[in-house]
């Protein structure tokens, strides 16, 4: 047997336990790790309000996980029990219905987070060199927690459930040739079935959690790996002579734990209200429909998804034949003849002629539906480019000129706009103003190449702005 | 920064008041003066399902034995609310099959141990108070709130018997047939035409309470949630105050 000979100083500063942790760190990189990730991980000491999520989406992944533990305890991923056994959980199991209540009022916080987490990296250009891959990574996040969302709230049977499953997964359907097999091969049946229900529950509890808690790892491994933005900005330079540790910054342990810990109080003190005295929000965290038990042969007169997948769905039910012909064509070739006339290199100018020649037999060829759902997909997975779309030459909006902050006011009402409007039945008007935010939601990307280079930025300082 | 954020929020209100009026018009609901404290008022409630809903509505995920929670003991309940050999412990379900109900009325009774969830309590009282006569119906009755409902009024013998009163629109006859549709339809107006057992005050107090157990009885634990709820916030509360005071005392060394 091999002698453990590591170079390494024993543990000291935890009294009795010195010993255990010396042993510990002798066969486990314990000290390194915790220095690398909170002892010794120096962050900007200007975070404001906007930082906490990140730790607070943190906060609700972990009570999803545990109160989901518990929820699959009693609950049956059977077509025929689905239902009853949630009532049985809000009934008979002991203090079930305050984990039922966690769960379904975790999933709509977990979206109010992320999506307040994503805007401060819109605010404050974290997705900027060289936080791109904490960005994408970020992004897998947001689109595994869909995913996520949407196999979860299959699983009480209701009849929003079923039909809201129904609708989406007939979004297949739509795609040329394989669509009509795919959708068939993803319900594993003809209709939304037990054979769906069982998948999903599959995929809801086992499946979907473990790519995201993967991707969680990596997204603050990253993270540390470049270091945090700060709501300036601007990269921390240089050291303390004195210390030796990066100027304007703290170390993350204690300062940052005892600061979220605050953050986290007082999220749950606003979690517990509508877990305990709102927990169905309105009809927004738990529809009155999903009380009914599923019925395939009942289509609800009024299908909507949940509030969190609104503003998407909003998007996929304004792409009618007008919206392609007024809205799309004009819209591809204008952006074509803008690449084309400002970049000068051959190879993009050719590229973008034949894909947008592409896109325009595309938009004759096939029926507005399919338009729909690719709109719908690029609506999400634009994100990922917002890295190289933004080519402002400073990253926070502190010190961006009047064009960005226009049109992310604008972004921001269009997609409250399209939520709202992705919970209201169609209507002509409805529809109308849809396309309107729609083709605002898409400008905000599209345009930012030009709008975020000549705009008249601000000089930016160069020390963090404290207090 | 919160300049847009209240240019956003401003937008959002201007575009969305408008919107929020041209809904569907849904009939109007009458506030239902329930009142989830009033045990009296539950028990009631509970008496009239026994007796009158639940020989076609099962409440499939109720057990008799949660009565116990609105004040009712285990002999009372036995003597007064179980009726073809049930225990206790069993869950409130019917002898009627299903697939023959649906021969005898068109569609299955509902299950209604959560109805108060999928259906507001509003609804429900105005539903209750809202069938009329209408031979053309096979049961021959009609309700105001839900159309061509198959359910016939299983309280009219209480309640008595209804008529929808549909007043002329005014000028309609002197201008003639041909203006007679173009007219604006009067709204239309419930009547009692027979009289029940029960004055219409004393049948509202009966709907009342019967809305008021349909509500409880889709969640009958919303009473411990309020009450946990007030100590779990209470206590979420001095959380905050001291992680706020830890929040301080570290930070206060930061320049």
């Amino acid at each position: 047997m091999a002698v453990i000979e590591v170079d390494k100083k024993p543990v000291t500063g935890a009294g009795p336990f010195n010993g255990v942790l010396t042993w510990i760190d002798r066969r486990f990189p314990l000290v390194s790790m915790w220095r690398e990730h909170a002892a010794d991980y120096w962050a900007p000491k200007n975070f404001n309000f906007w930082y906490y999520f990140g730790s607070l989406a943190l906060l609700v992944l972990v009570i999803q996980i545990v109160t989901g533990i518990f929820l699959t305890m009693n609950y049956k991923p059977d077509a025929k029990e689905a239902f009853a056994s949630v009532e049985y959980i809000m009934r008979e199991v002991n203090w079930g219905w305050w984990i039922r209540y966690m769960h379904s009022t975790g999933a709509s916080f977990f979206f109010i987070c992320v999506y307040l987490h994503m805007f401060r990296g819109l605010l404050y250009g974290s997705y900027r060199r060289p936080r791109e891959l904490v960005w994408m990574v970020g992004m897998l996040i947001f689109l595994s927690l869909m995913a996520e969302a949407f196999f979860g709230y299959l699983l009480p049977w209701g009849q929003m459930s079923y039909w809201g499953a129904q609708v989406i997964v007939n979004l297949f359907d739509a795609i040329p040739v394989i669509g009509p097999k795919l959708a068939i091969w993803i319900r594993g049946d003809y209709v939304v079935s037990d054979a769906t229900l069982n998948r999903f529950f599959a995929f809801h509890v086992i499946a979907v959690p473990l790519v995201l808690l993967g991707l969680v790892v990596a997204h603050l491994l990253a993270l540390h790996e470049v270091g945090s933005n700060n709501p300036d900005g601007i990269d921390i330079k240089g050291r303390d002579p004195k210390t030796g540790h990066p100027i304007d910054s703290v170390a993350f342990h204690p300062y940052y734990t005892v600061k979220d810990s605050f953050g986290a109080s007082v999220f749950l003190v606003i979690f517990f209200v509508v877990v305990f005295f709102l927990p169905e929000m309105g009809g927004y965290f738990l529809e009155s429909n999903n009380f009914i038990p599923a019925d395939p042969l009942k289509t609800p007169p009024h299908i909507a998804p949940v509030w969190y997948f609104t503003p998407f769905y909003s998007i996929l039910r304004a792409t009618t034949d007008n919206f392609v012909y007024f809205g799309l064509i004009p819209g591809v070739v204008l952006l074509a003849l803008a690449i084309i006339v400002t970049v000068p290199r051959t190879a993009v100018r050719v590229s973008v002629a034949v894909l947008a020649a592409l896109l325009l037999a595309g938009f004759l060829g096939f029926e507005a539906k399919v338009w729909g759902v690719v709109l719908m997909g690029v609506s999400v997975l634009i994100y990922f480019f917002l890295p190289w779309l933004d080519r402002s030459p400073v990253r926070s909006i502190r010190y961006k000129g009047p064009f960005y902050k226009i049109a992310l006011a604008l972004f921001v009402v269009a997609f409250f706009m399209l939520g709202y409007l992705g919970t209201q039945p169609v209507s002509t008007g409805r529809t109308v103003l849809a396309q309107v935010c729609t083709a605002v939601y898409f400008l905000f990307f599209a345009v930012m190449p030009w709008y975020s280079r000549f705009d008249k930025t601000q000089p930016e300082p160069e020390r963090v702005t404290w207090k | 920064m919160k300049k847009i954020l209240a240019l956003a929020a401003l937008a959002c209100a201007c575009v969305a008041h408008p919107l929020a009026l041209a809904q569907e018009e849904e009939p109007r609901l009458e506030a239902a003066p329930i009142d989830p404290r009033d045990l009296t008022s539950l028990q009631a409630g509970a008496r009239t399902f026994v007796n009158y809903c639940l020989n076609c509505h099962s409440a499939s995920l109720m057990r008799y034995s949660k009565l116990e929670d609105i004040g009712l003991t285990e002999p009372e309940i036995k003597d007064n609310l179980l009726f073809t050999g049930e225990k206790i412990g069993d869950v409130m379900n019917v002898a009627m099959p299903r697939k023959e109900a649906k021969e005898w009325f068109g569609a299955a009774p509902p299950d209604l141990s959560v109805i108060g969830r999928s259906r507001s309590a509003d609804w429900l009282y105005t539903y209750l108070r809202g069938f009329y006569r209408d031979p053309s119906r096979p049961t021959g009755w009609n309700n105001v709130v839900y159309p061509n409902v198959a359910m016939p009024h299983v309280l009219w013998q209480l309640q008595g018997q209804q008529v929808l009163e549909r007043a002329p629109a005014k000028g309609a006859e002197e201008k003639g047939e041909a203006r007679k549709e173009e007219a604006e339809p009067a709204p239309a107006k419930l009547k009692l035409a027979v009289p029940g057992r029960l004055t219409p005050v004393e049948y509202d107090v009966i709907v009342r309470d019967l809305v008021n157990y349909l509500v409880w009885m889709s969640e009958p634990e919303a009473r411990v949630r309020k009450r946990v709820g007030v100590v779990v916030v209470f206590f979420l509360g001095i959380l905050v105050v001291l992680t706020y005071a830890l929040y301080k005392e570290f930070w206060k060394d930061v320049h």
